[in-house]
């Protein structure tokens, strides 16, 4: 009977089974950032503990960073703050940091993979739920707290529940104007918010198949969003090539045996799901979010639910998001003005992503009255970015360019939105006030819709846009 | 073992938040994640939903409650152990909902504090009685699996493992993982990444 990658990666890592029940974890890879790691390291000096392997501990910064002045300090003092105690935990503990000066600074999910540290069969966690991300690779990647974070900082190990895994087979092709966001926002409405609690979930089918790697990351990302701590997708030629040649990536004679061992983790043809998932990729359409939760959501030529045939918790959980958002029962949301626009995030703020973008931007102008970000999620996509100019087609087109970090996703930095702020985003969080206003006002949706809604001043249909 | 790790039974008056899917954000708004400590968190523990003034943190008759009494999927979203931290520091030593987030639930595990889950119909009589009797003392009996309330009791499901570790005192996760120095070593070293092709 085969086994999925998931199976064999928690083999693979497995130091002993607890006497809670739970298995201790090997972690190959550990990321830190600013934000959860500061509590972690000062528990680690309370208890006299050291880093237990440095060198698979890699920290960067992205959600505080300004992105745009930069210089230190930092305006904001809190932010400034946290920048120095991660500098000076960092040096004092002997990590590795990638900091505002440093070229390899960005998300620390979108450096990880660039870099080159995110490997398939490899155990990932950082104190982000977003790491999930990493799956794109094959890799089993934990969000986790961080009294966790200190687990893994003085032992290099998670004591953990072990996962069931659910397939879910996307098959045939995706139309024009629909992308990975898509896909994984029509997963999560299919499936709901917390479907995946206890599960894994492993992507494959057709269209995840012959997904780029970014792509890949975008679906793996919102994993989390839909319940599933981890998800991944199967390591393929399209992640060898991916990797080759990058700087943590293994190098020459080591990449064939490394990609042997890839393989081999891989799930097996006859593996065994605790459950399995069929969805057509004709059935999904540019997709947007019309609520407060990520699987509250509709395809562009849909309507928002009526209250009519809802009941009990349900219908009391749609109200909530109806008076939130402003919207009414049955109300289409094509057509829905937007004040702010935001292209960048963990989830969709690559290079692919910047160019879906700008291919809607490209001799467009951004509608009167709205606000239009485009942040990259690392200075190595910035400069991407820039050496295929299309900084400057964002810029001619009214979008401010701004430097690589976290941003308006959640808002730690001084990029909010202000009041009841509508905003079209690449992010991966609808909640109340995620966007930094109590009040504010988020509708997830794929790049292209982002900029398409830039442009337009409303949600409007990619399609309508493309040649 | 310190005895005063031991959570066995947590006792103490409830408070109810209402509502599916309340999120990590909502419990702890970003903007205060902006700090080194944990320290203040409790201050702002739902600070943008009680912005109304009739939030049950904002209701006197909950004061000094211990019992959070939540719907589905409490504490989904983001990872920040601010969370559970800033519930913790409002005075908050037990959960019981109908399901729970995962890595809020585990983030509970690792600071001692119970998440035990009920059936919506269970939840909703506990809720209820609650705002109906604030006073009333709630008993979370962790090691035999019930809740004891005012109009009598309900099982609650947790977990073995997780049980076990709150019953015996031994949740603290670092304490768990630090005697298999030996074993984790050569785990590590016999690992094809570490061993053939390591992260440099």
């Amino acid at each position: 009977m085969g086994k999925t990658l998931l199976h064999k990666t928690w083999e693979a890592h497995s130091v002993r089974q607890l006497a809670s029940g739970q298995t201790q974890l090997f972690i190959g890879l550990h990321l830190v950032h600013e934000v959860t790691s500061p509590q972690a390291f000062q528990m680690l000096r309370e208890r006299g503990a050291k880093v237990r392997f440095p060198e698979r501990t890699f920290a960067t910064v992205d959600h505080i960073v300004p992105t745009d002045v930069t210089d230190r300090p930092f305006i904001d003092s809190l932010a400034e703050e946290m920048m120095s105690t991660i500098e000076k935990n960092t040096e004092e503990f002997e990590i590795p940091l990638f900091d505002i000066n440093d070229r390899r600074q960005g998300i620390v999910h979108v450096i990880g993979p660039e870099l080159g540290l995110t490997q398939p069969g490899m155990t990932i966690a950082c104190g982000d739920s977003h790491t999930s991300t990493h799956g794109a690779f094959g890799a089993i990647a934990f969000g986790i707290g961080t009294s966790q974070v200190r687990d893994v900082l003085a032992t290099q190990c998670l004591a953990m529940d072990p996962l069931k895994v659910r397939r879910i087979n996307v098959s045939g092709a995706l139309s024009d104007g629909v992308y990975a966001k898509d896909v994984i926002l029509h997963i999560i409405g299919l499936l709901g918010v917390k479907g995946g609690v206890g599960y894994g979930y492993e992507y494959g089918g057709d269209v995840i198949d012959s997904m780029s790697m970014e792509e890949r990351m975008t679906v793996c990302n919102m994993s989390i969003e839909g319940g599933a701590r981890v998800g991944y997708v199967n390591p393929d030629q399209t992640t060898f090539d991916y990797l080759r040649g990058r700087p943590h990536a293994p190098a020459d004679g080591d990449f064939d045996r490394a990609t042997s061992w890839w393989e081999s983790m891989a799930s097996d043809a006859d593996a065994v799901y605790d459950d399995v998932v069929d969805i057509q990729g004709s059935d999904i359409g540019p997709t947007i979010t019309w609520g407060i939760t990520p699987g509250q959501s509709v395809s562009i030529d849909g309507v928002i639910p009526e209250l009519g045939t809802l009941e009990g918790d349900e219908r009391k959980s749609v109200q909530e998001a109806l008076d939130y958002m402003g919207f009414a029962e049955g109300q289409s949301i094509a057509g829905t003005p937007v004040d702010v626009t935001f292209v960048g995030s963990c989830t969709n703020g690559r290079l692919s992503d910047l160019r879906e973008a700008a291919k809607v931007a490209q001799g467009r102008k951004v509608a009167n009255g709205v606000k239009a970000l485009v942040v990259p999620g690392s200075q190595q996509v910035s400069a991407a970015a820039e050496a295929e100019g299309l900084h400057e087609i964002f810029q001619e087109a009214g979008f401010e360019w701004r430097g690589a970090g976290c941003s308006m996703c959640l808002a730690m930095n001084p990029d909010k939105l202000q009041g009841d702020q509508r905003c079209a985003s690449s992010s991966n969080r609808n909640f109340k006030g995620r966007q930094g206003s109590p009040t504010g006002r988020t509708m997830l949706m794929s790049p292209a819709m982002v900029a398409a809604a830039a442009v337009s001043g409303e949600v409007t249909d990619v399609r309508t846009l493309m040649n | 073992m310190d005895s005063s790790s031991v959570r066995k039974q947590i006792v103490g008056r409830g408070v109810p938040v209402r509502g599916a899917d309340i999120d990590t954000d909502r419990i702890i708004p970003a903007r205060y994640l902006r700090t080194v400590t944990f320290e203040n968190l409790g201050d702002h523990a739902f600070e943008d939903d009680r912005a109304g003034g009739e939030h049950p943190f904002d209701d006197r008759r909950y004061e000094g409650s211990g019992v959070l009494v939540a719907n589905a999927n409490f504490g989904c979203g983001s990872s920040r152990e601010h969370a559970p931290q800033a519930l913790m520091r409002w005075g908050v030593n037990a959960f019981v909902a109908e399901s729970f987030a995962e890595i809020f639930f585990g983030n509970c595990t690792t600071l001692g504090l119970p998440c035990v889950t009920a059936t919506a119909a269970d939840i909703q009589r506990l809720q209820a009685a609650v705002e109906a009797d604030p006073e009333q003392e709630i008993t979370v009996d962790v090691e035999a699996r019930v809740v004891r309330f005012s109009e009598g009791e309900f099982e609650v499901s947790i977990p073995n493992g997780v049980r076990e570790q709150l019953v015996s005192g031994n949740w603290d996760s670092l304490g768990q993982l630090l005697d298999a120095e030996e074993d984790v070593a050569a785990l590590a070293a016999g690992l094809p990444y570490t061993a053939s092709f390591a992260v440099s």
